[in-house]
């Protein structure tokens, strides 16, 4: 085990190292493609990619075992997690963004979900993995990974926000990309026990008000949770899109905390300590808190409203077929159910259009929408907005202003505006 | 089918409120020990559940902090660089882009005794003492003015101190303030113009993409020369492998330290030219004592010393100013040197 983890973790590092490369070749074939496109070919001149046998055609590609994991084509080497080197001061504690700009459907994949560590990505071995339950409980337990395998498993699709995703757009329009606005999330499909299970497995007693769960990494991360949220639907993770966790997701074990902010989903989780009230530790304090305009601050504000955003077209993937036909799509969710339905304006929110959902809205999870429009070529203001199953709106920002100021970091889930401009570039800008 | 949802999420609410969990379950696990219980359960709750005997002043815990704490938050707690401010912001919650710090947001003294003793110092957590965290949070209280500087944090006196904005927070309201507001979803003639008032652009603050298309095709050829160029002389010192391993090896340093071209000093010392440079000797550099006095007495760095060194940095030179617990590995540290090397040429 501990060979075919060694084995992952250069493989992950050169794959980093290699996206860069296949970046840059991605991009000069690309030039070279354009090029070859645009400029050489008149209408009626046979298109030679056609006519002329290519060597695709022709001779062998990879055999079998080329790449024992696959990563993706170097052709889509620029479809990366990026980060923002301004928002942190290191990159041990920081956070990185998942590339919506660039991807389809609802399932974010492993390799380009985005990471938050607060001390680093740990490499926790499955062999040395242990899961302790303790505090207001009849039997104090320690679970291996082992044993967490033996429980009845479920599996569950649920997406992931940081309380910060969109948090540097409140002071007004700042990051040019939905990948920045709106990247600190993801989605994917868990497979694990329930935390109900093994909170039942422990015995709660009736005293127990509060679980604190924590990780095994070095900044030892822990949040408070109400017993109902853990007995709802919380679960405890340790496959995600059918392959176990990646490790900057919290290899071999992560908490999945449906609906609300992504901080409480603690990786690594080593310890559930059943208490009377919450431990008010510093993520839960100092952090994670929202501040309003008369300087109070709200705590506990665990749940993710409802938010949506256009994800193309967007300031990292502009439109270059020109007028005609245009899909227009993006990504939806709630942390307080399913989503009901999403509206698309073209003329910053004047007037809107029912957008279609690739598929009925799921309970905490993403949800896909396309709008297919002829576009004229003109200017438009692009914007979307949720709705979920308790009928809640998605707001603009001068709503959400109104109520809490400017001095808010978290939680902010206002409609986004696109200015997608003539020739098809669009840059992030907030309207009135 | 949404109503079918509603029915299911109200009585899986209900349920746990009216029953309560019994122990029955699948007899897996075992029980958890005494010593292991203890040894892992050191969160601090305001009341004071969890926290232990012990105290600490803030004379010690001056020193404490300039040696575990200052690197990263300032000799006077006021912060380095992007690092957190841990004192100060006074007064400045409902300002636009308020200071929140220990003193002037923190509600409770159990979070930051808590904080530093199980989660701190950045990279080299849970090495503080009972009595030394004592010690360095009395200072941190000092530095926020809510102590004098005689005083003496202790496990009797730790809730009489007073957080200033202890009364600052309200439970999230949103349900009341937010949720019956939301619910307007207008189709038509929502409203009467639209105008641009703020544009990212402008403010330009988005990392590069690395170059659009045209800027990576030019880029390509100039990197690839690079490589050919940089290939002999790395085939006659470093092996190219090690120094690719090391460059892995070196993201635990980077958060402090720079090397390479254009390399300045940050929370460490920069490190071009490590290999051969005396212990304590860039310029511009603010040193511990200890280490300023390993150079003076002649210690210089060559494979042999930073190895001693990065396996143990506390230990090799005690109350020197690096927080970092050291790298375990030896190919780990002879990949970071090698990679060292080679940025600094």
């Amino acid at each position: 085990m501990d060979e075919k983890e060694r084995a992952i973790t250069p493989a992950t590092d050169s794959g980093l190292a290699l996206s860069r490369r296949g970046f840059l070749r991605a991009g000069a074939a690309a030039g070279a493609m354009a090029a070859g496109t645009g400029a050489a070919l008149a209408e009626g001149t046979p298109d030679p990619l056609i006519t002329e046998v290519q060597p695709w055609a022709q001779g062998w590609g990879d055999g079998v075992d080329a790449t024992p994991y696959g990563l993706p084509i170097r052709f889509e080497g620029d479809v990366v997690r990026r980060n923002v080197g301004w928002l942190t001061a290191d990159v041990i504690s920081s956070i990185n963004f998942t590339p919506i700009h660039a991807l389809d459907g609802t399932i974010t994949p492993a390799g380009c979900a985005f990471e938050r560590h607060h001390s680093g990505a740990i490499e926790l071995a499955k062999e040395d993995y242990r899961l302790m339950i303790h505090g207001l409980v009849d039997k104090p337990l320690v679970f291996t990974y082992a044993d967490l395998e033996r429980f009845p498993r479920v599996n569950r699709t649920y997406f992931l926000e940081c309380a910060a995703n969109t948090g540097m757009e409140w002071a007004g329009a700042q990051l040019n990309g939905a990948q920045f606005t709106h990247g600190m999330i993801h989605n994917m499909e868990y497979s694990g026990v329930t935390l109900r299970t093994l909170l039942e497995e422990a015995g709660v007693k009736p005293e127990g008000k509060w679980i604190y769960v924590e990780g095994a990494d070095a900044s030892s991360n822990g949040r408070s949770i109400p017993l109902e949220k853990a007995l709802d639907d919380c679960l405890v993770a340790f496959k995600a899109n059918g392959e176990a966790l990646r490790k900057e997701h919290g290899y071999p074990v992560r908490l999945c905390v449906p609906g609300w902010e992504g901080n409480m989903w603690v990786k690594w989780l080593r310890r559930i300590e059943v208490t009377e009230n919450a431990v008010e530790s510093r993520e839960e304090t100092s952090k994670y808190t929202d501040t309003l305009e008369d300087g109070t601050s709200r705590k506990w504000t665990w749940v993710m409203d409802a938010k949506s955003v256009v994800t193309s077209p967007s300031p990292q993937a502009p439109i270059k077929h020109g007028k005609g036909p245009l899909v227009i799509t993006g990504l939806a969710w709630s942390g307080r159910g399913a989503i009901t339905a999403v509206d698309v304006s073209i003329d910053g929110g004047k007037t809107w259009t029912e957008a279609r959902l690739a598929a009925p809205g799921q309970d905490k999870a993403l949800t896909r929408f396309y709008l297919d429009i002829e576009w004229d070529g003109s200017e438009m203001f692009l914007q979307s907005r949720a709705t979920d199953e308790t009928g809640y709106v998605q707001p603009t920002k001068n709503q959400l202003r109104e109520i809490r100021g400017e001095n808010s970091v978290y939680h902010n889930n206002c409609i986004q505006t696109w200015w997608v401009k003539a020739n098809g570039e669009a840059e992030n800008v907030e309207v009135s | 089918m949404s109503k079918f949802r509603n029915l299911v999420i109200g009585a899986a609410l209900v349920a746990p409120l009216a029953t309560p969990v019994l122990a029955e379950g699948y007899g897996l696990g075992r029980e958890a020990l005494p010593e292991e219980i203890a040894a892992w359960n050191l969160d601090v709750s305001p009341d004071g559940t969890g926290l232990p005997v012990g105290s600490g002043s803030v004379e010690d815990g001056e020193y404490l902090f300039s040696d575990n704490c200052a690197v990263c938050h300032g000799e006077f707690a006021e912060g380095v660089d992007n690092w957190p401010k841990l004192a100060g912001g006074d007064g400045t919650l409902a300002r636009k882009d308020p200071v929140k710090t220990v003193g002037s947001y923190w509600p409770y003294l159990s979070t930051l005794w808590d904080y530093a003793h199980r989660s701190m110092p950045f990279g080299n957590a849970q090495s503080l003492s009972v009595d030394e965290t004592y010690a360095i949070v009395a200072y941190i209280l000092y530095s926020n003015n809510l102590v004098e500087d005689d005083f003496v944090l202790s496990n009797e006196n730790f809730l009489e101190v007073e957080m200033p904005n202890a009364d600052g927070f309200i439970v999230d309201d949103r349900e009341t303030t937010e949720y019956p507001i939301f619910t307007n979803r207008c189709m038509e003639n929502c409203k009467e113009s639209v105008e641009i008032t703020m544009r990212a652009a402008v403010l330009d603050v988005t990392p590069e993409e690395e170059g659009g298309e045209a800027a990576a095709a030019e880029e390509a050829p100039a990197a690839e020369a690079a490589t050919e160029v940089a290939a002999e002389p790395a085939a006659l010192s470093a092996d190219p492998a090690l120094v690719e391993a090391g460059e892995g090896v070196f993201k635990k340093c980077k958060a402090c330290h720079q090397v390479g071209e254009g390399a300045q000093n940050k929370v460490g010392p920069v490190l071009n030219g490590l290999v051969g440079r005396a212990a304590g000797s860039v310029e511009g550099f603010k040193y511990s004592k200890p280490m300023s006095e390993k150079g003076a007495e002649g210690l210089v760095w060559d494979e042999t010393t930073i190895a001693e060194y990065l396996k143990d940095p506390k230990g090799y030179i005690p109350k020197n100013k690096m927080s970092f617990a050291g790298l375990k590995k030896d190919e780990d540290i002879a990949a970071v040197i090698a990679y060292i090397e080679a940025q600094s040429k």
